[in-house]
């Protein structure tokens, strides 16, 4: 277990999310997506905190990482009720107007 | 770390563990359904639930159509496993399994994974009635999880360390059920909550038909079954390093008290399903949220400042 | 040794749980394997020597999917959805882009010259956290709260399809509130 094995397996966590937050057409697949990213983040971020500088203040970076996911979270599931409840859809394609 | 007040024993005693708490959690059903005899005016009683048991080991599984198989068996088999993975960072006395310097996360960690399993286990028959079920049981959890959690977050506080067998160290004198009543009960609450058991069953309730156990039969039934009693009889067995001195106690050696204390807690809290009422989530949703939650997070203030005071 | 072999053995696990969550057809599969994609990390933050992160990495992520599923069945209307399906859009643009990624970030991983570590951990990791949090970096906790409330507030303001004045009558006197789901302290 060495910094380089850490990393890559986050890179790959990562961009498997990516494919998926990118190619999923249901919010709550999309958000299955984010999460997956973050999760590679996560744990990158635990591989460089304890490979490179383990003292205590790098680990509140991984409970603020853990908050984003929370945050993130929350708001991906009121948008997705909101969305559902005024179009009838879960599909990012439909709701095309938020991007403009 | 500091010196650790608790010796961590070889996996092997595992195996010990296991058969205790498996003892306790008999002693439970036993016990629960001696009391229904009781009050059914029948005699005996004590030997029905081994009847009942044998019945079911000889049952043939029934299926049902496109059942999720996998996840089904997943939901069941996880929460026998889960008790058993509960208890490791109990202290027997002055012996532990396993001396996690973040026990009672971990306890709460597993507590937790009932939600899954419980909404696994009515997911994966394809019945309506149990998904029902499981929906019913999220619907609780959601009411429950969070004044479980600042409740567990009470003795830690208290003792400024979340390893349980510096938790049940520092009691000594006075127990924390003395002075944080309020998060015993609710811990106590949380521990029915998450065995699915007793006032908090509606997930099982025969209006639904049984709900997520509607088409569960033969082992699988017997294995989730067992799986409530062994999670009520595991979160009973937590209270007593948690709120009631681990093993302090007179004549006794560590490890009988914290035998004894569980069973007491157990009875008492088999002795209670009879007293309350089915709790419906709708109801309990708002209970747990407007009632327990504040109650917990102002014992968990009023501990703190008796921290600090003490310094 | 041991520790290598465990790790690589959760990595599989981790990115396969991970693909999974795109290819099974079944929600629920979908959303568990999701679950058993961070239950394995928050295994492997474990054994990079942080107990407390690890657990509760565990713990938030198996109560966020079990809630995800609830809504994955609410939304995805396939009840129970053991049918094949695929919602997908630029599904080529979308493998290119993710395995350009994995390329770059993986070619980082391996060639840049990581420095020594310096500092050892400090032996009990959890308190010392603690006291990080309630010392020097009590700043980020100070924010992460009020953020956490706005997102709950903002959430519930979303989410809701009934204002006060749908419960409580238009001068907003009707007691009690008129609610679809009478609630258990009657209010």
């Amino acid at each position: 277990m060495t910094l380089e094995a850490v990393l890559v397996v986050a890179a790959a966590l990562f961009a498997v999310g990516l494919y998926g937050a990118l190619s999923q057409q249901v919010v709550v697949m999309v958000m299955m997506g984010l999460e997956l990213m973050i999760n590679g983040v996560l744990l990158a971020a635990a591989g460089f905190w304890w490979f490179l500088a383990p003292d205590p203040s790098g680990q509140v970076l991984l409970l603020v990482v853990l908050a984003a996911m929370t945050v993130e979270m929350a708001m991906g599931f009121a948008v997705a009720t909101l969305l559902h409840r005024r179009r009838q859809t879960d599909m990012t394609d439909m709701a095309e107007e938020l991007s403009r | 770390m500091a010196e650790s007040v608790v010796t961590t024993v070889p996996g092997g005693w595992a195996v010990l563990a296991g058969i205790l708490l498996c003892g306790l959690a008999f002693f439970a059903v036993a016990l629960d359904a001696a009391l229904s005899a009781r009050a059914q005016g029948t005699g005996g009683g004590w030997g029905a639930p081994l009847g009942r048991a044998a019945r079911l080991l000889r049952q043939r599984r029934r299926s049902t159509v496109a059942a999720d198989t996998l996840l089904w068996r997943i939901g069941g088999a996880g929460m026998l496993v889960g008790a058993f993975l509960m208890i490791a960072v109990i202290p027997l006395g002055e012996w532990t399994l396993a001396d996690l310097d973040v026990g009672v996360v971990w306890f709460n960690t597993v507590d937790v994974m009932v939600w899954a399993l419980v909404w696994l286990a009515g997911w994966g028959a394809n019945s309506a009635h149990g998904l029902v079920g499981g929906y019913r049981f999220l619907a609780h959890g959601v009411a429950y999880e969070l004044p479980l959690m600042f409740a567990l977050v009470a003795p830690a506080i208290a003792a400024g360390s979340l390893s349980v067998g510096e938790v049940a160290a520092a009691q000594d004198g006075v127990w924390f059920v003395v002075w944080m009543p309020v998060a015993f009960l609710v811990f106590l609450v949380g521990v029915t909550g998450f065995s699915v058991w007793g006032p908090f069953a509606p997930a099982l309730a025969a209006d639904i038909g049984g709900g997520v156990l509607a088409e569960l039969s033969g082992v699988d039934r017997l294995v989730l079954q067992a799986g409530r009693y062994l999670f009520l009889t595991a979160g009973a067995a937590f209270s007593v390093p948690l709120f009631l001195g681990g093993g302090a106690g007179p004549v006794l050696p560590g490890w009988a008290w914290v035998l004894v204390k569980s069973v007491l807690v157990l009875a008492v809290l088999v002795w209670l399903r009879r007293r309350i009422p089915l709790l419906r989530p709708d109801r309990f949703m708002e209970i747990g949220w407007v009632v327990l939650l504040p109650a917990a997070v102002l014992q968990d203030l009023v501990v703190s400042l008796v921290v600090v005071w003490k310094g | 040794m041991l520790v290598g072999i465990v790790f690589w053995g959760l990595a599989v696990v981790a990115v396969a749980a991970g693909a999974a969550v795109f290819v099974v057809d079944s929600m629920a599969r979908a959303t568990y394997a999701l679950a058993l994609s961070f239950i394995a990390v928050g295994v492997q933050i474990l054994l990079l020597g942080q107990s407390y992160l690890g657990i509760i990495t565990i713990l938030m992520m198996v109560m966020e999917m079990a809630v995800m599923a609830v809504y994955m069945v609410m939304f995805m209307g396939m009840n129970p959805a053991l049918m094949p399906m695929d919602m997908t859009h630029g599904k080529k643009t979308a493998i290119g882009a993710s395995a350009g990624v994995f390329v770059l970030l993986a070619a980082g991983a391996l060639l840049v010259p990581w420095p020594e570590r310096r500092g050892a951990p400090p032996e009990d990791l959890t308190r010392a956290l603690g006291l990080e949090i309630m010392g020097e970096k009590m700043l980020v906790m100070a924010v992460v709260g009020p953020v956490m409330v706005a997102t709950i507030v903002a959430g519930v303001v979303l989410a809701a399809h009934r204002t006060r004045y749908d419960r409580l009558g238009d001068d907003l006197r009707r007691r009690p509130a008129d609610d679809p789901q009478p609630g258990g302290v009657g209010r």
